[in-house]
């Protein structure tokens, strides 16, 4: 109802103009403001944070132990002495990258199987959605847990597995996209035209399941980054000395009680981070004019 | 003069864009309603008379706000009460009858708990009393054992029980004033006619004062006393039902009864350019400047002002009227001649049976034949090269059913189709050759379904071109611009997402579709049933003019019996899928033979107070059709008893072509026709 | 009706069999068995034949699978490793510990999310939905052990109300756990609520646009009466399935905040088994964990069947 601006005068946009388009209209409210600031910021420094980090991060001092905030260290030191400022502008960068090519590959996969599923219905659909269901089924952590301590905490190990176990919830949705797509007109219209299968995915259903598909994959990345954040925090993520939030948070949570600021530096570093995927997924999807908020975070 | 019951000042509404701007959604409406009197609003989707009527009700939906004008009921102004205040008029003095009554009962809540609330809200009866009370308002609608329908939930009665049970609610609290939107809209031809008559009824025993909302001017005839016209959210007219309809003295409204096919007439009607503007769009002149036929330059500039013209006790918004008075509204309509019927088939359609129960496992494996009752059944057609036939039913009688399995998307289960004599159309769609995919083409009821939302034209038009002839680059983009112009669309069209089109326009598009194709047969699925009146003459007649230039087949399939006999050159009726009588369209209206036919064509409303429909039978709907005798036998006036509920009947053809399947004798039935 | 709730049944059962092949299988091509990940360097002569003979392992997997199904469904787990001792011992009290937790969390979350999300739906984009949705915004991202880590520093370091980290033998009794649950509880039940309260205020929302709804209003229906009568059991009926959904998919948060607060429950079972490499207890966890899974899902599914009046009458009638 709202879109009685004038649609009959609108131009054509190119995609690079829609792109733009979409990404303003996110701006244009105060939480999408806040979230897409926070993610860019975020970016930023994740790329950025090597060249400026003021003293090695891994340089241990036990002299240095458990120093409160100062000038020298605004952040404060922690049990091993390392500068706790440091160590939390670097923490991000792991986990942002090995999440944001999880996602994709959830995102991928999940979304092609979905659609598959959408289009061929019948047996094949029930078997696959069954097989997908189980998985549900079982807790992503308990999984995950397995598979890393089987078979390690490389990257390649873990931005696989993320993406299968984040990438079976997006099934659900690409194969319920597709139905609502699939009952329509136009699909129906193509069907009769003597389309090949291929070209209705291609030409039909994909440009009409891809935006919610995306806001899925937006979504999946920051509960992605939870996960990922709470395996290193119960020592499953990646492995010291690297400078981790969720591992710096189980570092410093012991001696917390009188060196509350190196637990609290990451804290706030994953929080925000979260936050900020969370409510620029949720202004996305509002952009694009997707209601995900009656769906479960499966 | 009697009094107002309800008088509505200068009322303005709108709301704000998002980019802050004001837009009006109904501007300066200053109006009576008078006690004991039916007046009907009519006027074009998106005018503005579902917003006024509620406004009667002192309910504004959520973003809209008044800008000015008030709304006195008993010189109460509605629009300044609190909910409270409110409550105590909303179903006590005033109440409501809302649109689609399906999804405006509360799908948790019995029929019976939700008229006993109507009454327990505004009546004193005691526990006993109202619910003698709620058999009485049930028995009122005309709904068979009120006990038992009272125990039901909405799901469980059918379209047209759930609209008398919104009128039982809206009786429940004794109004002063019952507001309509659009009550009969959705229901089959002759289930509106029932409710109408119902309604009518009811006005008339209870002396109650009703505002009927519709579309459909056919409806207003039988029901109004007085008529208001709106145009984007105006009033254009207003008077007595019969100046209006007969002596329309505004060049909408004028254009708008040309524009609408009547069983009276031959041939197709006029059609009137363009569309109503959209909300916020609308020119600083006569909001009515770009269609019409009248205009001159003060209009462009100057805003009508609602006149009353006292001879004729109407009110005009048009500078110009005083030349439509000396216009007599006798109708010339365009002529479509029905061509004489050549017997050339193109497409044979034999003893075809359509069923959708599926099969179970077991019974697949055994290759047995488990439906016995198929939805469509032993349908018999012949279509020759170059003519319209038509197919005419009520919903759920399978017409559609009966174009998909045409089209391939449905396979038959017994029977066959042949295409151009001798080939044989496989049921199965991947079986069929690209060339007798391309032969075939299809248009869709509603444009927006059918229409890719995340395609431009371009893309939509060159799917056929690409995948039948496989045209490129300026090949493609020159056949694209020929196929806007087909369709009298600029070629800057090309651009556009189906959104940034009207409802005609992106129909029109659905239309270029199609005949891109080149196509030998065109089957039409409800093709204007989601149009405006205005906007569906158009339609038709751009259909009619490719026909005649190519000379292509149409299938035609509308619930709407008027477009039908615009258009088509044979017709078929079709009751719960098995045909009831099939031949010219000419002899079919003029002489409806069969018992359905008579009671269908009877049912149908004409945009004349004069002209009422008959009601011949019940309009009780069957889920299903019976397993033997005559499909018609549940509902048929003049059933002869065992031998129509046992053997199925034999078609026999009259001397006008018309061929029926009765067990009555066509002679026969003519002589009881004249008796009633 | 009642076919449709042994549909459903069945349903359950066929995707906890899968479960159970797919623990099994994804156990068997991980690298090593339970032996030779369990005993790791010391994976080679009497210890490891020994601890091959105790599990089974000589058998081909589709016996040894057919054997475990068998004793699963008899509920017999098997022989845990680092326990030194029957599956069924380690997971009782475990069990009973961790449901203390879960109801409590689920007791408190779903009329609080209840409350909040008809709240925030009624007055939407007014004051207190404001307020109440960007709190649930900030518990519902924040991961548990975040949130878990902040209330213990909070309430038990600087405030010092509850004893922060839960120090109690596996087998206490009930009442003895119960100051100590406090905290775990609500860690648990904000992340809960939060997410539970935005879906029933979206249903609620577009209940409250429905035609129904407006004619309620037109019929003159006072408004709290119509909230009640009209808009809840339409509203919250859809909700059942996703707050069911929500409340499986938390159960991996329980895990870890279990972890945090040091609480002797099944999550800190999930951790142990797992750091021991005690892949019989892992297998039997699986098992468990999603059969808890199922069974919310399901009971979710008879509830919506039996309040659903379209289903309701399609009994009565037959
Ligand atoms: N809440 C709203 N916000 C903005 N525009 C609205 C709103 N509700 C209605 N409109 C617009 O107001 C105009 C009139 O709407 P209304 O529903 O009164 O039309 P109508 O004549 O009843 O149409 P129909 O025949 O389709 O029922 C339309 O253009 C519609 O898009
Ligand atoms: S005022 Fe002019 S433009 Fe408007 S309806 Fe009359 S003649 Fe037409
Ligand atoms: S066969 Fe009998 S029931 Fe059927 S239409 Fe003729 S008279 Fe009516
Ligand atoms: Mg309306």
């Amino acid at each position: 109802m709202e879109n009685s601006k004038n649609i009959f005068n609108e131009n054509p946009k190119s995609s690079l103009a829609k792109v733009l388009d979409i990404i303003t209209t996110m701006a244009s409210k105060p939480s999408g403001f806040i979230g897409l600031a926070i993610l860019i910021f975020h970016v930023i420094l994740a790329i950025s944070s090597p060249w400026f980090a003021p003293y090695d991060y891994k340089a241990i001092n036990p002299s240095l132990m458990l120093n409160a905030p100062s000038s020298e260290f605004w952040f404060g030191t922690d049990s091993l002495g390392r500068d706790v400022f440091t160590r939390t502008i670097l923490g991000g960068r792991t986990a942002l990258t090995i999440t944001f090519f999880g996602s994709i590959i959830a995102l991928l996969w999940g979304g092609l199987l979905g659609i598959f599923c959408g289009l061929v219905g019948g047996r094949i659909d029930d078997i696959v959605m069954r097989i997908v269901d189980a998985f549900l089924s079982i807790p992503w952590i308990l999984a995950m847990l397995l598979i890393v301590s089987l078979l390690g905490t490389t990257t390649e190990v873990l931005i696989p597995a993320l993406g299968f176990f984040y990438g079976k919830g997006i099934v659900r949705v690409a194969r319920a996209a597709t139905h609502d797509v699939i009952a329509k007109d136009f699909i129906v219209s193509a069907k009769a035209r003597g389309h090949s299968n291929l070209s209705i995915i291609w030409n039909e259903i994909l440009p009409n399941v891809r935006d919610a598909i995306l806001v899925e994959g937006a979504m999946r990345w920051s509960w992605m980054l939870l996960g990922f954040s709470s395996l290193s925090f119960l020592g499953f993520g990646v492995s010291p000395p690297t400078p981790d939030w969720g591992l710096m948070i189980s570092n410093a949570r012991g001696l917390m009680s009188f060196a509350w600021w190196a637990v609290i530096a990451p804290i706030v570093g994953l929080s925000s981070l979260i936050i900020g995927i969370n409510l620029t997924a949720d202004a996305f999807a509002k952009a694009l004019g997707i209601d995900r908020s009656t769906k479960a975070p499966v | 003069m009697k009094t107002n019951i309800q008088e509505i000042k200068d009322l303005s509404i709108g709301f704000k864009s998002q980019k802050g701007k004001q837009i009006s959604i109904l501007r300066n409406i200053t109006t009576n309603i008078r006690k004991g009197e039916t007046v009907g609003i009519v006027g074009e989707s998106g005018s503005g008379k579902s917003t006024l009527a509620l406004a009667m009700m002192g309910y504004i939906k959520h973003g809209l706000f008044t800008t000015r004008g008030e709304c006195l009921f008993k010189s109460q102004n509605l629009l300044s009460l609190n909910n409270k205040e409110l409550e105590e008029i909303r179903g006590r003095k005033i109440a409501m009858i809302p649109q689609n009554a399906g999804q405006a009962l509360t799908p948790n809540l019995k029929i019976g708990y939700q008229i006993e609330e109507a009454l327990r809200l505004h009546t004193d009866y005691s526990k006993t009393e109202r619910e003698k009370k709620i058999s009485e308002l049930l028995n009122q609608v005309r709904l068979p054992s009120p006990k038992i329908m009272a125990l039901r939930y909405p799901h469980e009665l059918s379209g047209g029980q759930q609209q008398r049970v919104a009128v039982a609610m809206a009786l429940a609290g004794n109004p002063e004033l019952l507001l309509l939107d659009e009550p009969t809209t959705g229901l089959d031809v002759t289930t509106q006619a029932h409710v109408l008559e119902l309604l009518k009824d009811i006005a008339k025993d209870t002396g109650t004062s009703m505002v009927y909302v519709s579309h459909d001017l056919g409806a207003i005839a039988q029901v109004c006393d007085r008529v208001i016209v709106m145009y984007a959210g105006e009033i254009v007219l207003e008077g007595p039902v019969r100046k209006i309809l007969k002596e329309p003295i505004h060049p909408y409204t004028y254009g708008l009864l040309k524009s609408i096919p009547k069983l009276s007439l031959a041939g197709l009607p006029d059609s009137m350019p363009g569309s109503q503007p959209q909300p916020g769009n609308i020119g600083s002149g006569c909001s009515f400047y770009d269609r019409c036929n009248f205009s001159n330059d003060k209009c462009k500039v100057n805003v009508p002002k609602l006149e009353y013209i006292s001879e004729m006790d109407t009110s005009v918004r048009c500078f110009n009227h005083s030349e439509l008075i000396s216009i007599t509204s006798e109708q010339k309509s365009k002529n479509h001649l029905q061509k004489e019927i050549t017997i050339d088939e193109i497409l044979d359609l034999k003893d075809v049976s359509i069923s959708y129960a599926k099969q179970g496992i077991i019974d697949q494996f055994l290759n047995k034949v488990t439906d016995t009752n198929p939805t469509v059944k032993d349908i018999n057609i012949n279509i020759n090269k170059g003519e319209t036939i038509a197919l005419v039913g009520e919903s759920g009688s399978g017409k559609s059913t009966i174009l998909k399995s045409i089209a391939g998307l449905l396979k038959t289960k017994d029977g066959y189709i042949k295409f151009d004599k001798e080939k044989l159309l496989s049921g199965d769609l991947k079986k069929r050759n690209s060339e007798d995919l391309r032969s075939i083409q299809l248009i869709f009821q509603n444009p927006d379904e059918s229409l890719n939302p995340n395609h431009t034209v371009e893309q939509i038009l060159s799917q056929p071109l690409k995948l039948y002839f496989g045209l490129t680059g300026s090949k493609l983009k020159s056949s694209i611009a020929e196929l806007l112009e087909k369709v009298r669309l600029g070629a800057f069209y090309m651009s556009r997402y189906p959104r940034q089109l009207s409802g005609g326009e992106k129909q029109r598009i659905a239309v270029a579709r199609a005949f891109a194709a080149r196509p030998d047969i065109i089957l039409c699925d409800e093709v204007t049933s989601a149009l405006d009146v205005s906007v569906q003459a158009a339609v038709l007649d751009l259909l009619q003019k490719l026909k005649e230039e190519l000379g292509t087949t149409y299938v035609f399939v509308s619930h709407d019996l008027a477009v039908v006999k615009a258009i088509s050159d044979r017709v078929a009726v079709l009751y719960q899928g098995r045909l009831c009588e099939i031949g010219p369209s000419k002899n079919v209206y003029q002489f409806p033979s069969h018992p359905y036919t008579e009671v269908l064509i009877g049912a149908v409303l004409e945009p004349d107070p004069d002209i009422k429909p008959k009601l011949v039978a019940e309009d009780i709907v069957e889920e299903k059709p019976p397993e033997i005798g005559c499909s018609f036998q549940g509902r048929c006036p003049r059933i002869i008893g065992d031998k129509c509920r046992n053997e199925t009947p034999p078609w026999q053809i009259g001397d006008n072509g018309n061929a029926i399947r009765c067990h009555i004798g066509i002679e026969e039935l003519k002589i009881q026709q004249s008796q009633c | 009706m009642f076919f449709l709730i042994f549909k459903r049944f069945v349903l359950g059962l066929i995707t906890l069999f899968i479960v159970s092949l797919i623990t099994f299988i994804g156990v068997e091509i991980l690298p090593g068995d339970a032996c030779t990940s369990y005993l790791e360097r010391e994976a080679f002569g009497e210890a490891l034949a020994a601890c091959i003979k105790r599990l089974g392992l000589d058998v081909p997997a589709h016996e040894r699978y057919l054997s475990w199904a068998f004793n699963v469904i008899q509920g017999d787990f098997g022989y845990s490793l680092s326990g030194q001792m029957q599956i069924n011992e380690v997971l009782g009290p475990r069990v009973k510990n961790s449901l203390v937790l879960a109801s409590a969390a689920i007791i408190i979350g779903i009329p609080l999310a209840l409350i909040l999300g008809i709240i925030t739906a009624l007055w939407r984009d007014k004051m207190p939905d404001i307020i109440i949705s960007t709190v649930a915004i900030f518990s519902m991202t924040i991961p548990e052990f975040i949130s878990a880590t902040l209330l213990i520093l909070i309430v038990a370091i600087w405030l010092e109300w509850l004893p922060g980290i839960v120090i109690v033998p596996t087998d206490v009794t009930f009442f003895e756990l119960l100051p100590n649950i406090i905290l775990p509880v609500i860690a648990i039940a904000m992340i809960m609520t939060a997410h539970m309260a935005r879906m029933v205020r979206s249903s609620v929302i577009q209940v409250m646009a429905s035609d129904y709804i407006q004619m309620a209003i037109l019929k003159g229906v006072p408004y709290w009466k119509m909230v009640f009568k009209h808009v809840l059991p339409n509203a919250l009926l859809p909700a059942i399935n996703v707050v069911a959904l929500t409340i499986a998919w938390l159960l991996g948060g329980v895990v870890v905040t279990e972890v945090v607060f040091n609480y002797p429950g099944l999550g800190r079972l999930v951790i142990e088994s797992i750091s021991n490499r005690d892949l019989p207890v892992v297998q039997a966890l699986g098992i468990i964990l999603a059969s808890i899974y199922v069974s919310i899902n399901f009971i979710a599914d008879l509830l919506t069947l039996m309040l659903n009046p379209r289903l309701k009458t399609l009994q009565t009638r037959k």
